[in-house]
């Protein structure tokens, strides 16, 4: 494992898999009475958050509290150059604290990069910007695997024993939406792929990244074609500020190209799954029924990120809490 | 009280060495063996005479950003950097919009004494793009202001564009444009490319300056009027100029040494240091742009020597400034980048790093060839110095954002001569 968790790309298979691996023996520790480990006792996990965002950094203060770590919430909220400090002197100020991790959620895309220029503990990206947000894509290789690999597609039983070690070889995985802006999308197109699934990317071409083709998977036009042949539908969240930017024409229309309604879900094949990395906006890009039905992934998909954050830590914090304790 | 110098040896564009007599402010004499009991001899045995360099293209950052640059350190960089003339940019606080401001930067510059300085007016009045500054009050004001910019800025409108390539032409004066389609470069980061939509940051498409250049070229082919181009970026940008020259328009074009040596990849950490406006392109870019410097379809290298305060650069990406400092390694880069890989001679850096920006910019007294009667402004370059890296800490800016920082480029300039005094000797500055 690199030192810090910045881009889902600096994971190799072997790491990505580790991580998924210590997700699911950590996913047991969930079912018993005793939900904390002492592992992480002593250290100190700052979530730096420039963005709101209440459910990413409530997902990481939980999986930090389960290992015992102490943490801060650092909230930044707003432009750390218009107004405040620095994104420097906020580092330095961590740094002073004797933050062991820090979490960071920023607008600006490589602000985390920035960040291990200036503190002496690990960083973990919590979203930056249109980059990425590698702990997402980890979660959603870990439901992934969870519903699809192993075990006959019998899913939520089990102690994922047969899942361990695989990756997601030959899975057929389509993220369709504002592809361009989205960290989510950047970070799913890198781990899936180094795990062995084919992405394929929907989007509309005003919102379809810049050389694309140079990314792992494909790219298309047509969401229909590609439900057909989809194991995973990945609906991203239109923003409101592209709403009223050219992007396209109306809401309206972007529902019907690009919306998963029921009418569409029923071209999936029968084991496909949707997913939604939240909040979603319902009645735009995913249809309530859609959202609500067994196919839907989206509340696994939140209780996972607690159990792959917390396996992001303890493998990237565990050695250093060995040492002090 | 005027220095008397004797160089030595010295190989003029890189020709067969001879000696040069400076007296009394001019070139007096060239030959072997020259007499001169009254003049201090420089043993320039090895070195290349090149005519002052003249660059058309630096924020001085005085007045307003003192913390950056002021003009007099400003230009003992650009003496180091083998420059004689340099043109100030008029993003200064207050803009240099009226003659007020023009010409306390040309005095700030006569005081300072190390080049000379040629400020440049703003084409539009707080470079706000909407009203014309008092041009003309700028042309006949003592800086004698011939070139017009808001560099920075684009002057987007076309038809505010059209009226000023047209007005400056009463006092052969040059529109140069930062050429940015605003609407298509809201937010940009980067270059529109593969490296940009990897990193997440806002594209910023050749399209941009491309349509910019092509526009103003059909104006100043409509009006008959003269429009330079600043810091050309894209192997678009040049096949448009290339068009424009072959069709008789008066178009002229820069590009900075940073364009010709270094890529967008550079971004990958997220370093601000190379954050720039127009921002690092593709290496096929690069090489489209040094065949154009090489075959003169791009007429001059101009530095865009863009200082910044540490905070400014100490940053995230999207937070930082954009712009690099670029006067002391401007002609090491060009060597690199040109001479090295036999694109231009020391004759052809001659003429695009001091001939044909003197002439753009119409500077009287520079740019002149290396000749008996020319004023005596000269250049000195050790081009068999080994290959060192560069560190912006020993540099003479106020300002530390080299994007060549710690990247090893040949030689060195040895000495510079402002009309026949000695500013730079042993490659320092001599006050």
């Amino acid at each position: 494992m690199n030192r810090h968790l910045i881009s889902a790309g600096d994971l190799s298979r072997d790491d990505a898999i580790l991580i998924l691996d210590t997700a699911e023996e950590l996913a047991s520790v969930e079912g018993r009475a005793i939900r904390k480990l002492p592992t992480l006792r002593g250290l100190t996990v700052v979530n730096l958050f420039y963005e709101d965002s209440t459910r990413t950094r409530t997902s990481f203060e939980a999986a930090a509290k389960r290992l015992s770590a102490d943490v801060i919430n650092f909230s930044a909220k707003g432009s750390s150059v218009a107004k405040g400090e620095s994104l420097k002197d906020t580092a330095l100020t961590l740094e002073a604290m004797g933050a062991d991790a820090v979490v960071i959620r920023h607008e600006a895309s490589g602000a985390p990069r920035r960040l291990t220029d200036w503190v002496s503990g690990r960083v973990v990206n919590a979203g930056d910007g249109t980059h990425e947000h590698p702990t997402q894509a980890l979660l959603d290789a870990f439901t992934i695997r969870q519903r699809l690999v192993g075990g006959e597609g019998n899913t939520l039983s089990g102690s994922g024993a047969d899942r361990r070690g695989q990756g997601l070889d030959g899975l057929r995985v389509t993220i369709v939406g504002d592809v361009l802006h989205s960290r989510v999308a950047r970070s799913n197109v890198l781990l899936l792929s180094t795990l062995g699934a084919q992405v394929t990317l929907v989007a509309p071409p005003t919102l379809m990244p810049h050389a694309v083709e140079t990314w792992p998977g494909r790219a298309s036009y047509d969401l229909d074609a590609e439900l057909r042949k989809s194991d995973v539908v990945m609906m991203l969240r239109v923003q409101q500020e592209r709403m009223n930017a050219a992007y396209f024409p109306t809401v309206r229309e972007y529902r019907r190209r690009y919306g998963l309604d029921a009418g569409r879900m029923a071209l999936m094949p029968e084991h496909a799954i949707v997913m939604h990395p939240g909040p979603m906006n319902r009645g735009v890009e995913i249809a309530a029924e859609v959202a609500d039905s067994d196919r839907s992934t989206i509340v696994a998909q939140v209780a996972n990120g607690v159990t792959v954050r917390m396996a992001v830590l303890y493998l990237m914090l565990g050695g250093a809490g060995e040492e002090t304790s | 009280m005027s220095e008397e110098w004797l160089i030595a040896g010295a190989s003029i564009l890189g020709g067969t060495p001879t000696d040069i007599h400076l007296k009394d402010g001019v070139i007096s004499e060239i030959g072997d063996n020259l007499a001169a009991p009254g003049a201090t001899v420089l043993d320039a045995r090895g070195l290349i005479a090149l005519p002052g360099l003249v660059d058309l293209h630096t924020h001085l950052r005085e007045p307003g950003r003192e913390d950056a640059e002021t003009v007099e350190t400003g230009t003992r960089a650009a003496a180091l950097g083998g420059f004689t003339a340099v043109h100030a940019m008029a993003n200064t606080e207050p803009v240099a919009d009226t003659a007020g401001v023009v010409e306390q930067v040309w005095r700030l510059g006569e005081q300072a004494g190390y080049v000379d300085v040629r400020p440049v007016g703003a084409v539009t009045v707080g470079l706000n793009g909407r009203q014309l500054a008092e041009l003309g009050a700028m042309a006949d004001s003592a800086a004698r202001v011939r070139v017009f910019s808001d560099d920075g800025f684009c002057v987007a409108d076309p038809l505010l564009m059209r009226r000023a390539l047209e007005y400056v032409k009463a006092f052969d004066g040059v529109i140069a444009q930062h050429a940015q389609e605003p609407r298509l470069t809201e937010g940009a980061q980067l270059n529109e490319g593969e490296v940009a939509s990897r990193l997440g940051l806002a594209g910023w498409p050749a399209a941009a300056e491309e349509a910019i250049i092509a526009r103003d070229c059909l104006l100043a082919a409509h009006v008959d009027a003269a429009l330079h181009v600043c810091h050309v970026s894209t192997a678009g940008s040049v096949e448009i100029i290339r068009w424009a020259k072959g069709r008789g328009v008066q178009v002229t074009a820069e590009v900075t040494p940073h364009h010709l040596l270094l890529t967008d990849d550079l971004a990958g950490d997220y370093n601000p240091v190379f954050k720039v406006n127009p921002p690092l392109r593709t290496k096929a870019d690069v090489d489209a742009l040094r065949e154009a410097l090489a075959d003169g379809t791009i007429d001059c290298v101009a530095t865009d020597h863009a200082p910044h305060p540490v905070e400014a650069k100490e940053t995230e990406w999207a937070a930082a400034a954009n712009g690099m400092t670029g006067l002391e390694t401007a002609l090491r880069v060009v060597h690199k980048a040109m001479v090295e890989t036999g694109l231009l001679d020391w004759a052809g850096v001659a003429d695009r790093m001091s001939a044909r920006p003197a002439a753009i910019g119409r500077v009287p007294g520079h740019g002149l060839p290396v000749a008996p009667g020319s004023p005596a402004n000269i250049t000195l370059y050790d081009a068999r110095a080994a290959a060192t890296p560069v560190d912006p800490t020993a540099h003479a800016s106020k300002s530390r954002n080299s994007p060549f920082a710690g990247m090893a480029l040949p030689g060195g300039v040895a000495a510079t001569f402002l009309r026949g005094t000695a500013t730079v000797l042993d490659g320092k500055v001599t006050r």
